[in-house]
């Protein structure tokens, strides 16, 4: 490891003392981060991953549904249905704060108990048997698709974070604190030889006289 | 602010999402779903639902949007079936914090 290119004085060395005493402490502190981070990291993504799996399942099912509901029927009259939404569904996000990577947390209001079809308004006339299924299914995916939402988006956030503060570790550890700890011996070695060498000329001249 | 709920993909497959109050757009070509998606984050939009078949054409975009905490872009699949794309999205993020795929 090449070290600083700097003057071996005592000053020098008084200043990179400090600077190896912070980087320690700037490098226990991140990879404290860093750890915690990935904890909830892991944990998270593994919930992520099997609510992805169920929700494209689940997903695909009410769309393939849906073709073959749209097939049967007219396009104005699907246009027709779609005009009016039977459901709302309303978002609030709030910031949440994990070991400072800001995620969102997102609260959705909808209507809980929509599972029964009949809130749908739409006729009999116009629609079929398919379509009723299509709800049913996307009613069933819903929560999930929200949730995946909130998780999917924390996770991603948090993965950057999480490759951010790990190249920060991986710089103080590999870089910054061998540097200043080789700088710090040379300057040590440095200033001693310079001593002994002053010790041997005061000798050196008193004997002369 | 209110933050809405927006789906992006073909006619289709995003259309039904209409009924359970999703603010539906419908795009094909990869201009018009990016306009879209843009146009969707700066109205303050919370989530945009992206089926992967524009989000494969519209790659830079998506990543765009991965770093700010909104919209969060989620894939989901069209009628044709999932293509595997938002797997590998979540793969990748675990690559990229873990440093390997422990899935």
């Amino acid at each position: 490891m090449a070290k600083l290119n700097v003057n071996p004085t005592r000053m020098e060395l008084s200043n990179l003392k400090d600077r190896l005493s912070l980087a320690s402490r700037g490098h226990k502190l991140l990879k404290d981060k860093q750890d915690e981070l990935m904890r909830r990291f892991i944990t998270l993504i593994r919930q992520n991953n099997e609510l992805r799996i169920e929700v494209e399942d689940k997903l695909e099912k009410a769309m393939q549904s849906f073709a073959m509901a749209k097939s049967l029927l007219h396009e104005n009259f699907i246009e027709e249905l779609m005009a009016v939404p039977s459901q709302s569904v309303n978002l609030n996000i709030d910031q949440k704060n994990i070991m400072s990577v800001r995620v969102p947390q997102m609260h959705f209001q909808y209507n809980e108990n929509a599972d029964d079809l009949e809130d749908l308004s739409y006729g009999y006339l116009n629609s079929n048997g398919e379509l009723d299924l299509t709800f049913q299914y996307l009613i069933e995916v819903m929560p999930d698709m929200l949730q995946l939402a909130e998780i999917e988006k924390t996770c991603q956030l948090m993965a950057d974070e999480i490759e951010k503060t790990r190249r920060r570790v991986n710089a103080l550890e590999f870089m910054t604190i061998p540097q200043l700890e080789e700088t710090i011996y040379f300057i040590q070695m440095k200033l001693d030889e310079a001593e002994r060498a002053s010790i041997t000329r005061l000798m050196k001249v008193k004997d002369m006289g | 602010m209110p933050n809405n709920i927006g789906v992006v993909g073909d006619r289709e497959s995003v259309l039904a999402f209409r009924m359970l109050g999703f603010d539906v757009h419908f795009a094909t070509e990869a201009k018009e779903a990016r306009r879209i998606i843009d146009k969707l984050a700066e109205k303050n939009y919370g989530v945009v639902y992206l089926t992967e078949q524009l989000a494969e054409l519209i790659p830079e975009t998506i990543r765009r949007y991965d770093a700010k905490m909104t919209p969060a872009v989620i894939l989901i699949p069209n009628h044709a079936g999932s293509r595997g794309i938002g797997k590998k999205r979540v793969q990748e993020n675990v690559e990229k914090a873990v440093g390997q795929n422990i899935l």
